[in-house]
């Protein structure tokens, strides 16, 4: 009987291994260093913020593992010695394996900042971050001022976690415009004046200098590279990005580059050895993706892919129409299809705002054919399965203005947009 | 694991919860009001009864009032969750235990010892706390007040002052907000006031109604077909037959049709009196209801037990209050027993005709049931005269179902749990009213939870904010419809996602259960496979 093993029990591993359960009997062993039982990363920022106890992250009650015959081993891999097909602990222990899969996630980016390793500076990613934050910035008496380096998504929770708890935060942002590179320039506005509005001092264009130490190796402050500034803090969040974890892989004869290299297959150039989830890294970028993605989603189609292939029904990963979703304090975004954040060659953006400045949405389209490339709702929920259908119908712009309210996703009795919508584009088109 | 990420994740206090100084200020105020029944309760005598009694609601009115304003209206529009499992009281800290052990002792008082509230013997008047409820109880209805006079009102009042609050929480999400309204409307007319004016109508000689809460049906409403009160009824002229009417039609139409269109919420989230209290004073309590598996098998088997019990022990008591004579009166007790026979008979064959591949486990406990209602209708019929049912007079029956279930379960566990359990522990567990409107919901309705797509994060929000302990995360994670017989459409799992994945929907029949096992996004191709 095949032993698989699984490196790493975040959503891809854990994903992978119960597809691999559904369609065989083969023996499975998940390894996680991080935590017995799977937990949801996303959710991590509620734990803190006291919306969730810990336990309330983990989708499946301890005893499912063993009931579906699943082994989980507690243990940090050292070296994978793909010769012998095993792979060596920390600890000296080692397990062989038949087929491997690495679902070893991300870790948060450095950028090589004086004063990047004092105690005080932390990413936000895994649980022991989540540990480390509840003893530095219990409350806002023991962190009186908090700095966030880095406008993504992980930052924008961070910011939202430690205001839950009225810690002042200063979150400096190295482009004009918060996420301006993924978001069009009116929705990032949005969300910038959002940010301020929850008493974030948003500082946009401001890159860290450095960070400095008190006399027992503390945070006590750190420095604007723009202006120089230097502003006191017991705290400083990385979450300038995170990149594939897979250090202690680069030893070994399997070929990485940023992440761990893979083809269609998820596979990497040693036979029995695949990568998926965050850590892995397609030679070649599919469509519009990125060359690794960093999302839960396409973490999980990966797990749902290379369990068929285990399972001898060999398949390449071949994700359907990019879909993701974030929220920024109050304010849900979701996106289905591309919406480039400047339009590409020959398409254009057709925007519309509330006037409360919490909902907007925008829209690519091709200007030659019309055909609609992809929608950003902010405030508005939209249904998955509807934009899907009309992305694979390759529908205009018209077409989906004209049925949106066929896609409304929004909870029972709340006030419908569409009328709005639909007389600003005609406004919009006539002004042309 | 970390114990301190376990237990309150904190070393030192995270003091998000503190209260801020207008929100002190208020419960002083609330507290005080609570205060002057306390010493209602000790018979300290009040020189003005009246003003007193509209000191202490008021104050507690303004309490809340102000307490709500200062929680919610300086903040933004959204899920106000922040803190939650650090507060003592809706972490099952010592906050909430004292607050679950009064409210325990209260309920324990209520039903069996009134006494000690200072109900009088009779033809005495009353004194202590329900003393301090006459004025108002003679203002309403032009009697004096009774325990259950003093509960109604205090009631009544958790849920409008809690419902203000809730509302003031759920300011941006109008769902939260209607149904809220609607509880707070029906609470306040159907079972507060129009029963009390129906009892001034008691005045005069041509009326003899029963308390009738219009729209507290039967079973939940076990007493409706007691004797004394089909003889009130029937002795009030057109009005009471009128009412009783209403009564056997609310349970067999109007029932009914409403959750086939909307599902059980129409009734336990936006009518119900008992559904009303869990949503607004129990609110803060939502998040402690069990998500176990194991809490869901001890939920199936004890609801469908209650139901079955109250089944049978109104099939007697009504049995019993029956003749046998056609010519006296045509419903005789063959002719009911029969017509029950038949009902039960043809909704067990439909559903296993028609919806036997949806039933699952369920079916099991749907059997059973019907089988012994079944063999206890044949006992009454062939034991012919008597009226006991198993060796058990239908009368004691009757006194067992008030007493376990009607006062300990719905009432002293019900809600004396709250802080312990959660807030719908009768709904979940107990409640024979929602054993019937979730097994409509589940095989005949349009109402179901609809996932969206494959955006579910896993973060498992909705779970724990499910107060009928439904894993909703299960389902969302495989992009399955909720399509569950517990589930009140209270809505909250949808306001409390962060990605929008829940929608609650009354939609067409056709793929309402879709279990599925490949999540939309990936290659369709693979849907196709896994599909086939
Ligand atoms: C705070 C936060 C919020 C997020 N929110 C969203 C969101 O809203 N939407 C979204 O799409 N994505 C979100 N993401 C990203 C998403 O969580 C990740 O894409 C996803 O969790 C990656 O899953 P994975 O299985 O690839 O890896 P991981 O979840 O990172 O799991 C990898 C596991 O492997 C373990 N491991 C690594 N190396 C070793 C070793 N050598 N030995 C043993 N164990 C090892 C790690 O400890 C870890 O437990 C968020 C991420 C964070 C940090
Ligand atoms: S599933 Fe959702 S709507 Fe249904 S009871 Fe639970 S929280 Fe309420
Ligand atoms: S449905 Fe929403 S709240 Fe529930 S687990 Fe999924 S993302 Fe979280």
């Amino acid at each position: 009987m095949d032993h698989v093993v699984i490196i790493g029990n975040g959503i891809s591993g854990v994903t992978a291994a119960r597809y691999i359960r559904k369609l065989s009997n083969k023996q499975i062993t998940i390894i996680s260093a991080e935590s017995d039982y799977f937990f949801s990363r996303t959710a991590l920022m509620y734990v803190y913020m006291g919306h969730m106890k810990f336990e309330h992250t983990q989708p499946y009650e301890n005893w499912f593992w063993k009931k579906n015959k699943i082994d989980l081993v507690n243990g940090f891999v050292k070296t994978i010695d793909t010769d012998h097909k095993t792979l060596v602990f920390e600890n000296g222990n080692t397990l062989n394996y038949d087929k491997l899969i690495i679902a070893t996630g991300s870790k948060p980016n450095k950028f090589g900042w004086p004063g990047q390793d004092l105690n005080g500076v932390l990413g936000m990613y895994n649980k022991q971050d989540l540990e480390n934050l509840e003893k530095l910035a219990p409350n806002n008496k023991l962190c009186k001022r908090a700095v966030i380096i880095g406008g993504g998504l992980i930052g924008i929770e961070l910011a939202e976690m430690l205001s839950s708890r009225q810690i002042p935060v200063t979150f400096l942002v190295r482009e004009s415009s918060f996420w301006n590179g993924v978001l069009p320039e009116g929705e990032s506005t949005m969300i910038n004046e959002h940010i301020k509005s929850h008493h974030i001092d948003l500082r946009l264009s401001s890159n860290l200098k450095e960070i400095i130490s008190d006399e027992n190796g503390r945070v006590k402050s750190i420095i604007i590279k723009e202006t120089g500034e230097e502003i006191p803090c017991n705290l400083v969040g990385l979450t300038a990005g995170v990149s594939p974890n897979i250090e202690f892989i680069t030893s070994s004869k399997i070929e990485t580059n940023r992440g761990v290299l893979v083809n269609r297959y998820l596979e990497t150039n040693i036979p029995d050895v695949y990568a998926i989830g965050d850590c892995a890294e397609q030679r070649e970028a599919i469509g519009n993706r990125k060359p690794i993605e960093a999302v839960w989603y396409t973490g999980r189609m990966m797990g749902e892919v290379i369990a068929q292939t285990i399972c001898r029904n060999k398949m390449t990963y071949n994700p359907g129409h990019w879909f993701n979703s974030a929220k920024f304090f109050d304010i849900e975004y979701q996106t289905y299809g591309w919406v480039f954040a400047k339009p590409k060659e020959n398409h254009a953006h057709f925007h519309w705002k509330h006037a409360d400045n919490t909902k907007c949405i925008t829209i690519e389209y091709n200007t030659i054919t019309h055909e609609f490339i992809g929608i950003n709702t902010f405030g508005i929920r939209m249904r998955h399965e509807t934009f899907d259908t009309w992305l694979t119908e390759k529908r205009t712009i018209d077409f989906v203005i004209n049925h949106l309210s066929d896609a409304n996703f929004d909870p029972e009795f709340y006030k419908r947009f569409e009328n709005d919508i639909l007389a600003t584009y005609k406004n919009q088109l006539q002004n042309v | 694991m970390n114990k301190n990420l376990e237990e309150s994740m904190s070393l030192a206090k995270p003091n998000a919860q503190d209260l801020t100084v207008s929100q002190k200020t208020a419960v002083f105020i609330g507290v005080l009001g609570l205060f002057i029944f306390v010493l209602a309760l000790f018979n300290v005598s009040f020189p003005n009864r009246g003003l007193t009694i509209s000191v202490a609601l008021g104050s507690i009115f303004i309490g809340v009032f102000i307490f709500s304003n200062a929680a919610y209206l300086n903040t933004s529009k959204g899920i106000k969750n922040d803190g939650v499992w650090f507060k003592s009281i809706s972490s099952r800290g010592v906050l909430g235990w004292a607050i679950g052990i009064i409210l325990t002792l209260f309920y324990i008082v209520l039903y069996f010892y009134p006494q000690y509230l200072g109900l009088a013997s009779k033809g005495a008047s009353n004194t202590g706390l329900i003393a301090l409820f006459d004025p108002l109880s003679l203002l309403l209805s032009g009697r004096p007040a009774s325990q259950w006079f003093v509960y109604g009102t205090l009631y009544t009042l958790a849920i409008l002052v809690f419902g203000y609050k809730f509302i003031l929480k759920y300011r941006h999400n109008r769902y939260q907000q209607l149904r809220t309204v609607s509880v707070m409307f029906f609470q306040l007319g159907f079972a507060f006031l129009i029963p009390e004016f129906m009892a001034r109508l008691n005045e005069s000689p041509h009326y003899n109604l029963p308390y009738y809460d219009l729209k507290s049906m039967w079973p939940l409403n076990y007493y409706l077909f007691d004797g004394w009160s089909i003889n009130g009824f029937l002795s009030s002229g057109t009005l009471g037959l009128a009412l009783l009417i209403f009564g056997v039609l609310s349970v067999f139409v109007v029932s009914p049709i409403l959750t086939y269109k909307y599902g059980k919420r129409w009734y336990c989230s936006w009518v119900c009196g008992c559904g009303a209290l869990a949503e607004t004073a129990g609110d803060s309590f939502r998040q402690l209801s069990s998500k176990k598996l194991s809490a869901w098998k001890l939920e199936r088997w004890l609801i469908h037990t209650v139901l079955v019990f109250s089944v049978i022990m109104t099939i007697s008591v009504i049995y019993t209050y029956l003749g046998s004579d056609p010519d006296k009166f045509w419903l005789t007790r063959s002719a009911f027993l029969l017509s029950i026979g038949i009902l039960l008979t043809s909704v067990f064959a439909v559903v296993m005709l028609f919806k036997r591949q949806e039933l699952g486990k369920d079916a099991r406990y749907g059997a059973i049931g019907y089988f012994i209602i079944i063999a206890a209708l044949f006992i009454m019929h062939y034991t012919g005269t008597t009226d006991k049912i198993f060796l058990i007079k239908s009368s004691s029956l009757r006194s067992a179902y008030g007493l376990y279930i009607g006062s300990i379960f719905s009432g002293v566990v019900g809600t004396g749990f709250y802080p312990i359990l959660g807030n719908r522990v009768w709904c979940r567990f107990g409640c024979p009213m929602a054993a019937i409107l979730g097994f409509q919901q589940r095989l005949f309705s349009k109402f179901r939870i609809t996932t969206n797509g494959g955006q579910c994060i896993s973060c498992g929000n909705c779970s724990t904010y499910c107060e009928m302990g439904i894993d909703v995360r299960v389902y969302a994670q495989k992009g399955e419809n909720i399509v569950r017989s517990s589930c009140v459409g209270c809505g909250v799992c949808s306001a409390v996602c962060p990605r929008g994945v829940l929608k609650l929907e009354n939609r067409n029949l056709k793929n309402r259960i879709n279990s599925r096992d490949i999540l939309l996004g990936n290659d369709v191709d693979l849907i196709d496979l896994i599909k086939r």
